[in-house]
């Protein structure tokens, strides 16, 4: 917990290779034999496992600093190699020393004044801001240039060509370079020199990137572990510098005999390669070194490389404590804000708190109580207590009591999760920042984190088996900053577009609808059985009195939880488009008329309170804040819910019963339909079709089809939609937003209509048909995959053969979607995250150059403005004038959509395209879970 | 293509005093970009380390203007 009082800042951070000086000097001991351990178990000396490389064993110490394990940061050994060999990292850089210095002198194949204006270039370029990817390439160019010169400028040596044999043979004019003459030439380099090719000679020399001398890392770095069979199992890496040590002996012995050339060059060539995969065992143009049960070794670039690496997975991401996950399941009684734990795990999850005299009392009592108080109401116990001395106490039933009373001022006392407490909680894929939201805690019974409905939009949850998690909050200033910036109510705007995602989905919408439609009376007990949840709300004087029974209206219910200031007017989901608007009068109460908190006219359905599309949550998270919003969606939840439990409501398959006589009249269409496409075949067939402007014929062909069959499937769906009315509940959600749309309902109840691959009809399968039931080359609606029953009246088997392909098809491309898109997001957020908005409203990098002199052009935040503005005017107007500032609104004709105008509020605003329609094959639901 | 100008070295000086910026602060553009090639052919030459104002009208931010520094590449 201690913070020091000295920050510094990272300004550059240089990379250089080890010299084999350097690799001798930083070695503990030197490595020759390739046996790690002797007879009895110890390790032997000056082996892989000398204990100067540091101690794995408990109780043990390390012969170079004497510390025990944990203390003891391990030490570096090293192998001298009989012959050098190339280090594989290195061969990019080493062709290109090659090419661009004398093959004789060594010299950079530039004059002084050519290298020296690609310096000055560079130098140009770092003054303008360039960065090192910038200056890289200058280097690059340089190196380029060099490399085309046939003959030296200093010695006039004619070069020969120098090409590199993958991975780590290089070749002159086909000769071969051995690594020792490799390594002359690029000693022969002079410092000057190296400076614009890039290197610096003060830290590096080229000839360091052919190894001599091997660094072997610390045993910590590659520790053996023990079976329980009393075995020794040693770390890939170990095997792989076993090999080279085996090899290098090998060679040693060879060359120093006096072996024929012909045996050293192979031994050094083997070298090489156990140097190369100790490296990299992933090296292209080499087979990968195996264990011996085949598995290929995992040696230093593989440990590091990739989503299993080093990087990505222990230093980018890591595993955290005080977090929790399990599956979700839905609680419209909580508030949004909230989120339902499971006491099993409020009891693990813990908060530290720093006792001070103030608390102490409150301290020792939830110590005492232990790791599990007894009792039906759940209390916060308590896990830890850490002394003052840093000292961390377990609490048991049985030490509670004693160590309670030691607690003391200066004590940290781990409790566990109580109601109220801030937490986050989040669903993967964490797209964007409405995937992790802080929400305050209400311990409950049963294993499922619970919420609120109407937050399942921008977790993109449903509770088919999803699983979420929770992350506990350890600091003040965590609490503190969660709770301003990501508590739920602070997200129902998203910023993408500016308009609400948090909001009534489902049964919400459904229970809004039946509750404010049209003239909907509810009696005494069904208005108390809807308001009986929503605490703080009286109970108002009933609306109307028919025969002595009072009566609540439904929009005088919903009127209640709406601010009593509230004016808007819009048109709501369900509206007809008719061409003539009747406003107030609205026959399909379709005209939402808000005035003074009083809803006077219109249905409340998706366009009022949905996620995405709720203009009443849009304006008063704008207007009147996150809380009010906030209170409002807590309590149109439950008063949405409450209405749809007092009328019932349920969907079957008999919702899309038609009577007899439509389905002839289906039948008919389709009949009619079948026969005028084979009108047009039998037209196309004797050459008297029209062919249309840019289309080929047998593109106007299909194109006439797909015009006739679509039209036929909309006839289909009109005759079927003729006996689906309003008092239908499958019309109510599809008309009201919460489920499924009219295409939906006409594909049950009509025709399913033609089924596509890549926008056209099915013509793929067998040799030009799409199945044997049909003749070649026929083109007629069923042989090319046109459904004309319904999904209730049931598939012919052909036709469901057509819709498992159109099916097939939606799926692919769902699939290939969501991996792409993935890689996308990835490379985007890598680009990205290190941009801020500074105090001047430019966005900057964290080198501080600008990416943007003002954040999005504009400055503008879509969450705090309306339509881009600073306040909407004409909506001022209409709040303080009244409806009389309709007609000031109507002169001032401004070009912007706000709530506001009337006339221009009831032009049609473009739909939000829906992102979340379902594929229409996954009727079956998710395959989650 | 939003409109490119050619700042004078003056101009240039002016802009990133009120922006309390420095020129390798400002975004870049490659002299070869073809947007600066015309720029070349019409305003005259163009170098590396000059700034160019770029004016862009957009459908939702209305008209806004940003400066890049003419790179090399």
């Amino acid at each position: 917990m201690m913070i020091s009082g000295v920050t510094k800042r990272i300004s550059a951070i240089k990379f250089a290779q080890l010299s084999p000086d350097e690799i001798r000097k930083m070695s503990a001991t030197k490595i020759i034999t390739a046996d790690t351990y002797d007879d009895d178990g110890f390790p032997i000396d000056m082996g892989l496992m000398d204990p100067h490389l540091g101690v794995i064993e408990p109780g043990l110490r390390c012969k170079t600093c004497g510390k025990k394990v944990d203390e003891c940061p391990g030490h570096f050994g090293h192998i001298d190699l009989a012959m050098p060999v190339i280090h594989v990292g290195y061969v990019k850089e080493i062709k290109k020393l090659l090419q661009s210095t004398c093959r004789s002198c060594g010299k950079l194949l530039l004059t002084g004044e050519q290298a020296a204006e690609y310096l000055k270039q560079r130098d140009r370029m770092e003054e303008l801001g360039g960065d090192t990817l910038d200056t890289a390439t200058v280097h690059k160019e340089a190196a380029k240039d060099a490399a085309s010169r046939t003959t030296c400028p200093h010695c006039t040596t004619v070069q020969l060509k120098i090409t590199l044999d993958k991975p780590t043979t290089f070749r002159e004019e086909g000769h071969k370079l051995t690594p020792k003459e490799v390594r002359e030439r690029l000693e022969r380099i002079p410092n000057e020199d190296m400076i614009a090719l890039g290197m610096d000679p003060n830290v590096s020399r080229p000839e360091w990137m052919i190894l001599t001398a091997l660094p072997v890392p610390p045993v910590t770095v590659r520790p053996s572990i023990t079976l329980e069979s009393g075995d020794r199992s040693e770390d890939d890496v170990t095997h792989k510098l076993v090999d080279v040590l085996r090899i290098n002996q090998r060679l040693r012995e060879n060359r120093d005999a006096g072996a024929p050339q012909l045996i050293v060059e192979d031994l050094w060539e083997l070298l090489q390669y156990h140097v190369t995969t100790y490296f990299d065992n992933q090296t292209s143009g080499i087979p990968p070194a195996r264990h011996r049960s085949g598995r290929p070794l995992k040696t230093l670039v593989q440990r590091l490389k990739g989503k299993e690496g080093r990087f990505r997975s222990n230093l980018s991401g890591k595993r955290v404590n005080f977090s929790a996950r399990t599956v979700i399941s839905p609680d419209p009684m909580l508030s949004i804000n909230e989120v339902g734990v499971p006491e099993a795990a409020a009891r693990e999850l813990t908060v530290p708190i720093r006792v001070t005299e103030k608390n102490l009392a409150v301290a020792r009592e939830m110590a005492s109580r232990g790791p599990a108080p007894p009792g039906p109401i759940y209390k916060a116990g308590v896990n830890y207590v850490i002394r003052s001395d840093g000292r961390r106490i377990k609490i048991t039933d049985k030490n509670a009591a004693t160590v309670s009373e030691g607690v003391e001022a200066g004590y940290i006392v781990e409790r566990h999760l109580m109601d109220g407490d801030i937490v986050l909680f989040n669903r993967q894929p964490s797209l964007h920042r409405m995937s992790i939201m802080a929400h305050e805690v209400r311990v409950m019974p049963h294993r499922t984190f619970r919420f609120n409905l109407c937050v399942c939009p921008p977790y993109n949850a449903d509770f088919d088996g999803d699983e979420m998690n929770l992350h506990v909050l350890q600091s003040e200033e965590a609490r503190a900053e969660a709770k301003v910036l990501m508590r739920v109510q602070e997200h129902i705007l998203s910023p993408r577009f500016g308009g609400p995602v948090i909001g009534g989905i489902h049964d919400h919408i459904t229970g809004a609808f039946l509750l404010t439609h049209e003239d909907s009376k509810f009696t005494r007990e069904e208005t108390l059985r809807i308001m009986e949840k929503i605490p703080l709300l009286d109970m108002p004087k009933a609306g109307t009195k028919v025969d002595g029974v009072d009566y609540w209206g439904g929009k005088q219910l919903f009127s209640l939880i709406l601010p009593k200031d509230l004016h808007m007017t819009f048109k709501s989901s369900i509206c007809q488009r008719c061409d003539e608007c009747k406003k107030e009068a609205c026959e399909h109460d379709s005209f939402v008329v808000i005035r003074g908190g009083e809803l006077i006219a219109g249905t409340i359905d998706e366009k009022a309170i949905g996620a995405f599309k709720g203009r009443i949550l849009d304006k008063l998270s704008r207007d009147y804040g996150p809380d009010t919003a906030r209170l409002f969606i807590d309590r149109s939840t439950k008063m949405a819910i409450g209405a749809i439990m007092v009328r019932g409501f349920t969907t079957g398959i008999d919702d899309e019963d038609i009577p007899d006589q439509a389905k002839r009249e289906i039948d008919d269409a389709m009949t009619q339909a079948r026969m005028k496409v084979e009108e047009h075949v039998s037209a196309y067939r004797r050459g008297e079709l029209e062919q249309m402007p840019g289309r080929s014929l047998e593109e106007t062909l299909e194109v006439e089809i797909m015009k006739v069959l679509g039209k036929a499937r909309d006839t289909a769906g009109q005759i079927a939609g003729r006996h689906l009315g309003m008092e239908n509940s499958a019309v109510i959600m599809a008309r009201c937003g919460a489920r499924g749309s009219m295409l939906n309902l006409s594909q049950m109840a009509g025709a399913i209509g033609q089924q596509a691959v890549r926008g056209e009809r099915l013509s793929r399968g067998y040799w030009n048909r799409t199945l044997p039931h049909f003749k070649k080359g026929d083109l007629g609606s069923e042989a090319r995959g046109f459904i004309k029953n319904s999904y209730k009246s049931g598939l012919t088997p052909t036709e469901y053969f057509f819709h498992s392909m159109g099916g097939r098809e939606g799926l692919v491309d769902t699939a290939v979607r969501t991996s792409r898109s993935g890689y996308m997001q990835r490379r985007l957020i890598n680009a990205l995250e290190d941009l801020k908005v500074m105090q001047d409203g430019s966005v900057r990098n964290t080198a501080g150059t600008i990416i943007q002199l003002e954040y999005g052009e504009d400055g503008i935040d879509p969450t705090r403005s309306v339509q881009g503005e600073a306040v909407d005017v004409d909506d001022i107007i209409l709040s303080v004038l009244g409806d009389k500032g309709e007609l000031i609104a109507k002169v001032r004709e401004k070009g912007v959509v706000s709530y506001g105008i009337q006339d221009r509020d009831l032009l049609e605003t473009p739909e939000e395209p829906e992102a979340e329609e379902e594929p229409e094959f996954d009727a079956s639901g998710g395959e989650e879970g | 293509m939003p409109e490119h100008h050619l700042l004078s070295e003056k101009e240039a000086e002016k802009i990133l005093k009120d922006l309390k910026l420095t020129k390798d602060q400002l975004p870049k553009i490659r002299i070869s970009d073809p947007c600066i090639r015309a720029l070349d052919a019409i305003s005259g030459p163009v170098e590396e380390g000059m700034v160019v104002k770029i004016v862009r009208r957009s459908r939702t931010s209305g008209v806004s203007t940003s400066y890049r520094l003419v790179v090399r590449g």
